[in-house]
């Protein structure tokens, strides 16, 4: 007899909103943070560590009656760029989509120049992501004009 | 340009500067003309800076304009909490043009952003200090007849030094070839080299400078700072290394120019001055008749 393993969901369905999956679990509470879920007031479910076949572990955030525009979502792109984006209407999946890096950063990074006005003064931060084949996106802010690599991103 | 802020080098074409050198020409020629005479241009000068300062201020007075401003933020309200945005737009409306220099990177574009009137960058921290690349260019040009095809040699702290960043940045739009000579630590920085590189224009590295100077029509020099060096044994092997003395010219072409933005300690010995090779103090004086011509062109007075 054929042992047949049960699907089963570990975070329960939702019926009607937003699903972003495959969020790296470490940085699952800054994409909370960057889409600023903790202020509205529908049912938001946290999975951090659950078992993912691509990644190992993964993080995945499931947010009724929300639906975002793939332009917010981009947002999170520095801290969860393999998150997928899929939409819910009646328990069935309408819509999937990759998240990616938009040209622009706004507002999340901090300058790594200490000496950059952005630091001192109470200014919005606004990059430029510099995208090269084969290297990790560094961004540049039209401040200073000073990079700033993936390793040295802080967010505020 | 009319109204229009001066940020960055990059803020500008190269016909739109070019149109600016002319107009520093006729300012050359006729240095006093009371076209400013209804105008106001504030100076505010967060850090202190000696040069650039009264040179705006020459240029301001010279056009007949009214200077108002300050030389120091320790004796403003900068002291008391006041933040930059404050500052500028209070400013704003006592004047019709700011020129402004700050500790800050970034602080000029900032400025440019929440001022109502035009901003002329006079140094952002270590970021930009367009005024200086324009007279410099203005300089170039009017030693060597043009700015085109040009040997060009930047000697010293190519690091940290934002105008020869800047100038390196500018002189990409004119076939120059590049002689870069500085101590190893303070190379000039990839981001700079990657200019050259895509203006498919070439460059030569050196750490001995007397090799350079038969070669060359322009021999910038900087000044090296010991602060530079992680390691002051560091400093005190190359110290004396790029220091030009008036022997060391004998050889070099008839045409070659020896500018410096200043100021100069010791890194060209005084028996140099005399040298009619030697034009850091007219490149200070053209400093005036560019920025004259800048604040004319944005006040749109010519």
């Amino acid at each position: 007899m054929k042992n047949i393993p049960r699907k089963e969901l570990k975070v329960s369905a939702i019926e009607n909103g937003t699903v972003i999956d495959h969020i790296p679990s470490e940085n699952v509470f800054q994409v909370v943070k960057m889409l600023n879920l903790k202020n509205i007031g529908s049912q938001i479910t946290v999975g951090i560590n659950l078992e993912s076949k691509k990644f190992g572990k993964k993080g995945i955030l499931k947010v009724s009656d929300i639906y975002f525009e793939i332009e917010e979502i981009n947002k999170i792109a520095l801290v969860a760029p393999s998150a997928t984006l899929i939409e819910i209407k009646d328990y069935e999946v309408i819509s999937k989509k990759n998240i990616s890096i938009p040209n622009e950063i706004m507002k999340f990074v901090k300058c790594f120049n200490p000496n950059c006005i952005t630091n001192h003064e109470n200014i919005t931060t606004k990059f430029n992501v510099i995208k090269e084949e084969g290297e990790e996106v560094k961004l540049h802010c039209t401040y200073c004009d000073k990079i700033t690599k993936k390793e040295n991103i802080t967010f505020i | 340009m009319e109204n229009k802020s001066l940020v960055s080098i990059n803020d500008y074409t190269k016909e739109e500067y070019q149109k600016i050198l002319d107009l520093a020409e006729e300012f050359e020629v006729r240095t006093t003309q009371k076209i400013l005479e209804n105008y106001v241009v504030a100076t505010l000068f967060f850090e202190p800076s000696t040069r650039t300062r009264l040179s705006f201020e020459s240029a301001a007075s010279r056009l007949g304009a009214k200077v108002i401003g300050f030389t120091d933020s320790a004796s403003t309200s900068v002291k008391k909490g006041e933040s930059l945005k404050d500052t500028i737009l209070t400013v704003s409306k006592y004047s019709d043009i700011i020129v402004m220099r700050h500790p800050r990177e970034g602080s000029a574009k900032y400025a440019s952003e929440v001022s109502p009137v035009p901003i002329i960058n006079a140094g952002d921290g270590s970021n930009q200090h367009p005024t200086q690349t324009l007279l410099d260019l203005y300089s170039i040009r009017k030693t060597q007849g043009s700015l085109d095809n040009k040997e060009v040699a930047f000697v010293g702290d190519l690091k940290f030094g934002r105008t020869v960043h800047s100038l390196v940045i500018a002189l990409c739009s004119f076939n120059t070839t590049f002689h870069l000579v500085s101590p190893v630590e303070l190379k000039l920085p990839s981001y700079v080299k990657k200019h050259i590189k895509e203006s498919n224009l070439t460059y030569y590295q050196y750490t001995d400078l007397s090799d350079v100077i038969p070669k060359v029509d322009i021999l910038y020099m900087t000044r090296i700072q010991r602060e530079r060096f992680s390691d002051p044994i560091e400093y005190e092997k190359v110290k004396n290394s790029y220091i030009l003395k008036n022997n060391m010219l004998n050889n070099s072409k008839d045409n070659l120019k020896i500018l410096h933005p200043l100021p100069r300690v010791n890194e060209i010995t005084e028996d140099v001055d005399s040298n009619p090779k030697a034009y850091y103090f007219q490149q200070a004086q053209n400093g005036v008749y560019v920025r004259q011509a800048l604040l004319t062109t944005i006040l749109g007075a010519k």
